[in-house]
Order: C-alpha cells, then structure tokens, then sequence
C-alpha cells in the first residue's frame, strides 16, 4: 500500500493514498518516521473494532472494517500501524512471524505500492501476504474488559494423579513461570486444564490453549464451551469463522498464534514435543510474542524431549507427572516379536510368518487394530498384501491423503477393521477396542516417543483397558527398549 | 543444494549430460512436489490441449474434444482461437499450487515454471505479442498482481497489454461452466488497436477450464484486426 505523509492540525500523520488524493503517496516502508498520534479521549472508538483488534496484528486486508473506519481510529490514537518487514543489516525481518531466512523472503512488482521490488515473507503466506508495503494494524487504545463470572459447569471427577497436577496449576495462576505435566497418554489432561481455567478467567486473565493438530481444536472447543458456559470461547485454525469474536479462552493451532500480539496471560501448550512445534523455531516465537510481558507457561506432553526431562531433572523446569490412565488400570506393555527381514519379504510379496499368524488371529477375533508402518511405500505394500490374505475390512491412511478424515472416521465406526497407517495417526485418535501393531519396529522413525504414543492408543476404555501391543523387528533397536522402559516406569511409579 | 519453491524442503538436483548442456530444463521443485506435476504430452486434443490418456474415449472425436466441437457450434465465437497449449494437467497439486500462488499471493512460485517455460515455448512464440489476459483494476490491486503477466514474463517474450477488463465481476473460479458460457457481454476491450493490426497474437492465463475467457479475448482482438490468436496456459 501506499500513504502520504502530512501536516494535520499542525502535526505530521500519515495516511492512506485513497484517503487523500492528489498528493504524491509513497509505499508505507518509506514513510518518514512518524509519532503516534495521541489518544483522544473524546473519541467514540468502535467496541467491534476494540474486540477484533485487541492483542492481535491484523492485515488491512483481514479486517472487516472500511479503510475510512480504521484510519479514524489512527488518527485519533486508537490504532497503530507498524510495518510488516523491516530492513535488517544482512537482509528483512517479518514482524508477524519472525522469519530472517532470507531464502523465504522473495520481491514482487507490486501493484498496490507500484513498486518493482516489494519483499515479502513466504514463511507465514498461509494467513495472506505481508510485504515491505504492508502495514500491520493493531489496537492502542483502551483494554477490553472480560467478564469475572466465568463459573465451570463440570462435576467429573478426577482421578488421583489428575487431582495432583489440578492442584499444582491452579496453585501457579496469577504469578508468573512454567510447569510441565508430564501425563501419560489417556490420562486425561483436558480435565485437569479445568480448575486452573476457571481460576484465571474469573481473575480476568485471557488463557491460551495451543495444539499442533486441527483435529485438537476441534475436539477441544465445543468441550470447553460446555463446561464454560458463560465465557466466551473461540477456536482459531486456518479456516476457521470464529477470528472475529472477542474471546477470553481461545484454543488455537500453534500457526494461528501469529495473529496474535501480547495477547494471553496463561498460555498452555498440548503436545509440546509434537512436530512442528518442536521443530520450527519461528513458531516458538509465535508463542513468546502471543503471550503478555507478564505470563505463566503451561506445558502438556505425554513424551517429553530430552532437554525438557534434563530441565526437569535439574529443577529448572517444576513438573508433575500423571503416571497413571484415568480408569486406573496399568498401561499396556508392548510386546517384542521376531519379524525376520520384513523388508525383504515384503518386496518379494510375502509376510513374516509371526505376523502373518497375528494378522489372521486378528482378522479372527473382529477386534479392531491400527497397524504402524515406516514408510508410504511400506504402507502401500502391505495393505495390498493384507487385503489378499484376510477376509475382513482394510484400509490404509497416510499424510497426504485426501480421504484421511473420512478414513478415520469409518475405523471409528467398525466400518473398517484393520487400518494401516504411518506414524502420522500416533497421536489423537482414540478408538475403544483397540490393538495395536506396529510392522518393521526397529525402522528410525520409531523413536522411543512416537513408540510410546503408539502403545498409547490401546487400552484407553476402562472395559478394555489391557489392548496389545505388539512390535514386530528385525533386530531389537534401542528405541523400543526405551519405549518399553518408559511405559514399565510409569506403571511402576503409578504403584500397579 | 536448493531448497523447493513450492514446499521449501531442501533437496538436491539430479545430475545428467542433459542438463550439463543444457538440453533439459528441471523446474525449481523437488523431486516430491515435481512428480506430483503430470506434463501434458503424447495425444492431445487438437484444439485445447486436453490430455486424451487421462480422458474416456467416448468425450472425443478424432483429434478433437466434446468441449471444442461444442465451441465450434457456437456461432459467435467459432474459430476465434486456433489452438490453445498447456503445460500441466490440472490436478489437484497444480489446483493447490496455483491457488497458493494467485490467493494466497506467493508470487515467487511462478518463478519454478520458467525455465520449462521459455524452452517449451520458444518455438510457438516466434514473431507473435505475448498478451497476458488481465485483471480488473479492482481485482489487481486486491492481489497486488496478475499472475497471467507474470507466467507471460517467463516466456521470456515482447509482452504487450493490449487488452483491459471493463467491468468488475465475480472470479470465473466461482462460476460453474453454464454460468461461464451463459455470460453475453464480452468483458474485454482492446487498448493500443494500431498496434495490433495484422499481428499474431498468443494470449496467456494460468489456467485453461472452460475456454470461455481466452475465446472472449480472441474475440475482441480479431475484431480489431489481428491475424491470428492461440494461447499458452500453465495448467489445462
């Protein structure tokens, strides 16, 4: 875009070309340096505008709201504009998403600025292009006030461990700092997240609830809006038509929290070992500007990285662990079996005899199982071989495809027995009556925690709470022995 | 090593005498994303391009499509392009990526058609304009830019703008096929008609779907005068 710098009641203020024709516009990255007009304190700010824009830096192009509208606001102090990427010494810096990489940026012949040469950030294209002309557009003016009742309508009750980690989060509300919990998957965590909510949004606290998977906010949200019943709750994920509600508890995809500015006041993180936000820097800033300068850090894993158990260990990081399943019966152990080269045998169309006999003793009993594979082309491999052997329901499901929801959703209903997947269905799904496999255990994808959440799928219902777990190798690898470690240690510590 | 300009993996490029000589042009994808790509070749229809092994038997006749035999019916537009060619099958990747590019405003994709496009076109384009189909002021300042320029500019041909929009309407994206066909008033005009008297001119889009918008460009340019009009597309 382009503005035009000018004198207003004898101050320099900048605004939109369109606003103001015919003096000469330039784009927003070459504006000369201009203070933010002082807050008017007669001005009747729009409160729609207030909710959209608090603790968020929006696009002009993201707001539903007129340009004449929002530059009012400028002009009287309620809004600030600053720029979308800035200069740096060795190359450009996106303000939403943090992104220095110069191999993501690109310049364009922009239409809207008119110049040859405008950069832009590719890491964070998904939620529209912001360019060196693009000014983001957040909120100066006075704070929204959120609402102090905000009772919890829920009388579930916790089990012992959950009681303990409840009491160790609501203790922390209102200071500052981090706690991991460290709970055991099928523990239930949404539950203990409860108490310590309600504490935080009756202070007057906005609480976060990020997760890596859509899937999550999906589930969570409509849980939490029962149990919140007089708070206003959002889920934000690409997609989604809640952006525009002004809520106290937001549940989002940790991509979304760049909308955010020094936003949340309890930010709780789900699956903090989870790819990609493990893995992707920018995204761990995402986090630290979504939060106020003031903020307590919630982390949830059922498999925590090595640095997180190390900070544990030294007392840098306080945690509480959940050892036990809500329905208090022990995790299911995997189990190790002899595969001989399944690779091999798979190539020349044939199965291990084990597994061949577990597939068939499966297919028998009508028992439901997910079967674990390393690789796409493992994957398509054996589902074929399967489907020849057995009698029964098969499908198969990886990341990219298309029939992936619908996939998971049949296996929930019975409507597919036996379901062959990669590691992307380790985590989330949980299916009563359940056994798990996993085919080719000692391949590398098979880390210790992808072994431990995919053990974690079986045995979640207290009617079937001792599903198998079986790991067919060719040759024990390090990781399955600590996968099986890990889970004897839980129930160990759990006192079953 | 290189990193892919549509999902930004790393990878790194296959090593041939073809390439060494440059004889091959490899796009600036890696090899994922680029095997999800179908090149459109081998029997085609004579007219639009469309790919004949990805299409049943009973749609066509002889080297020509349904859809082009039915736009040969259509008395007011019959004949105005000569033939349209494209470089990919439309498929969903191509659908995914031309939406990131033209919604999502990643410009910079673009960028991994054009070496394949100045060597694929090199021959077709000689002594004719590049006229890219253009956007409505509206539309164009809304993207902050027009995706058919840009495809037009890896050709690596003269381009002129001879054509303009005249009125703001819906995405053709939005429209099913009988509202496309069904529009009555050419939205196009000829800007610069001295320029293009007897002239070929190939017209370049992202995306040929119906046909309908390229034969409304021709329409206009060969009542102005121009010789002769077919178009490249990226995807068919």
């Amino acid at each position: 875009m382009r503005f035009v710098s000018l004198f207003l009641n004898n101050r320099l203020t900048i605004a939109p070309e369109m606003l103001v024709s015919p003096v000469k516009a330039v784009p927003f990255s070459e504006l000369p340096t201009v203070e933010q007009p002082p807050l008017n304190p007669t001005f009747q700010y729009d409160e729609k505008l207030q909710q959209t824009l608090y603790g968020k830096s929006l696009l002009f192009d993201e707001l539903l709201f007129t340009i004449e509208q929002i530059q009012q606001h400028y002009e009287n102090g309620y809004v600030k504009y600053s720029p979308g990427i800035s200069k740096t010494s060795n190359g450009y810096l996106c303000s939403r998403c943090r992104n220095e990489k110069s191999r993501l940026f690109a310049a364009f012949s922009c239409f809207r600025c008119k110049s040859d040469n405008c950069a832009y950030c590719r890491n964070c294209i998904m939620m529209g292009r912001v360019s060196q002309c693009t000014p983001l557009v957040s909120w100066n003016g006075p704070k929204v006030k959120w609402s102090h009742e905000n009772n919890l309508h829920w009388n579930g009750e916790l089990s012992s461990g959950q009681q303990l980690a409840s009491k160790e989060f609501v203790k922390r509300i209102g200071s500052e700092g981090e706690l991991l919990i460290w709970a055991v998957c099928g523990a239930g965590k949404t539950e203990v997240l409860f108490k310590g909510i309600e504490k935080a949004l009756n202070l007057g606290l906005r609480v976060c609830i990020a997760t890596p998977r859509t899937d999550v906010v999906l589930e969570l949200a409509p849980r939490l809006k029962a149990v919140f019943p007089n708070t206003i709750v959002a889920g934000y994920y690409g997609g989604t038509e809640e952006r525009e509600t002004p809520a106290q508890l937001v549940i989002s995809t940790t991509h979304q929290l760049y909308r955010f500015k020094q936003a949340f006041n309890i930010m709780i993180i789900d699956e903090v070992d989870a790819f990609p936000y493990s893995y992707d820097k920018t995204l761990q800033h995402a986090v630290s500007r979504a939060v106020t300068p003031k903020h307590f850090l919630l982390y949830l894993s059922a498999t925590p990285s090595k640095a997180m158990k190390k900070a544990t260990r030294k007392r840098t990081l306080p945690c509480v662990k959940i050892p036990n399943r809500f329905h208090g019966f022990p995790l299911p152990v995997p189990g190790m079996v002899w595969g001989g080269e399944w690779k091999k045998r798979l190539e020349r169309g044939k199965l291990p005899a084990p597994f061949l006999n577990w597939l068939k003793a499966q297919a028998k009993s009508g028992r439901r199982a997910m079967i674990f594979v390393s690789s796409v082309s493992v994957l398509e491999k054996l589902t074929e071989l399967i489907k020849k052997i057995v009698d029964v329901p098969v499908e198969s499901v990886h990341a990219e495809d298309p029939m992936r929801k619908e996939k998971v959703t049949q296996f929930r209903n019975e409507d597919i027995q036996l379901l062959v997947t990669t590691t992307i269905l380790e985590r989330g799904v949980t299916v009563p009556f359940l056994d798990v496999a996993v085919f080719g255990a000692d391949h590398d994808v098979f880390t210790e925690s992808a072994l431990v959440q995919i053990a974690g799928r079986a045995g979640r219902s207290k009617d079937d709470h001792n599903g198998e777990v079986l790991l067919f190798h060719y040759g024990k690898s390090l990781s399955m022995i600590q996968a099986i470690n890990h889970t004897k240690n839980m129930n160990k510590e759990a006192g079953l | 090593m290189s990193y892919c300009l549509y999902c930004h993996e790393s990878y790194t490029e296959a090593w041939s005498w073809e390439a060494l000589i440059g004889l091959k042009q490899s796009l600036l994808l890696c090899h994922d994303c680029e095997g999800k790509l179908v090149r459109i070749k081998g029997e085609i229809c004579r007219i639009c391009s469309r790919d004949f092994s990805i299409f049943p038997e009973q749609y066509r006749q002889g080297d020509c499509c349904f859809d082009c035999i039915r736009w040969k019916e259509d008395e007011t537009r019959t004949g105005v392009l000569q033939q349209n060619r494209s470089l990919y099958v439309y498929n969903d990747y191509m659908k995914e990526l031309i939406a990131k590019l033209k919604y999502r405003g990643d410009v910079e994709i673009v960028k991994a058609f054009y070496p394949v496009l100045s060597s694929t076109f090199k021959m077709i384009s000689r002594d004719a304009i590049l006229v890219p189909i253009p956007l409505s002021d509206e539309r164009h300042y809304e993207r902050g830019f027009n995706q058919a320029e840009l495809i037009a500019k890896g050709i690596k041909k003269p381009v002129e703008h001879l054509l303009k929009r005249k009125t703001h309407e819906e995405k053709q994206s939005k429209k099913t096929r009988e509202e496309r066909l069904s529009q009555k008033e050419n939205p196009f005009e000829v800007i610069g008609s001295l320029k293009v008297k007897d002239q070929k001119v190939i017209l370049v889009d992202d995306v040929y779907t119906t046909g309908s918008t390229l034969r409304y460009a021709a329409k206009v340019l060969i009542e102005a005068g121009v010789k002769e009009v077919s178009s490249i597309t990226l995807a068919r």
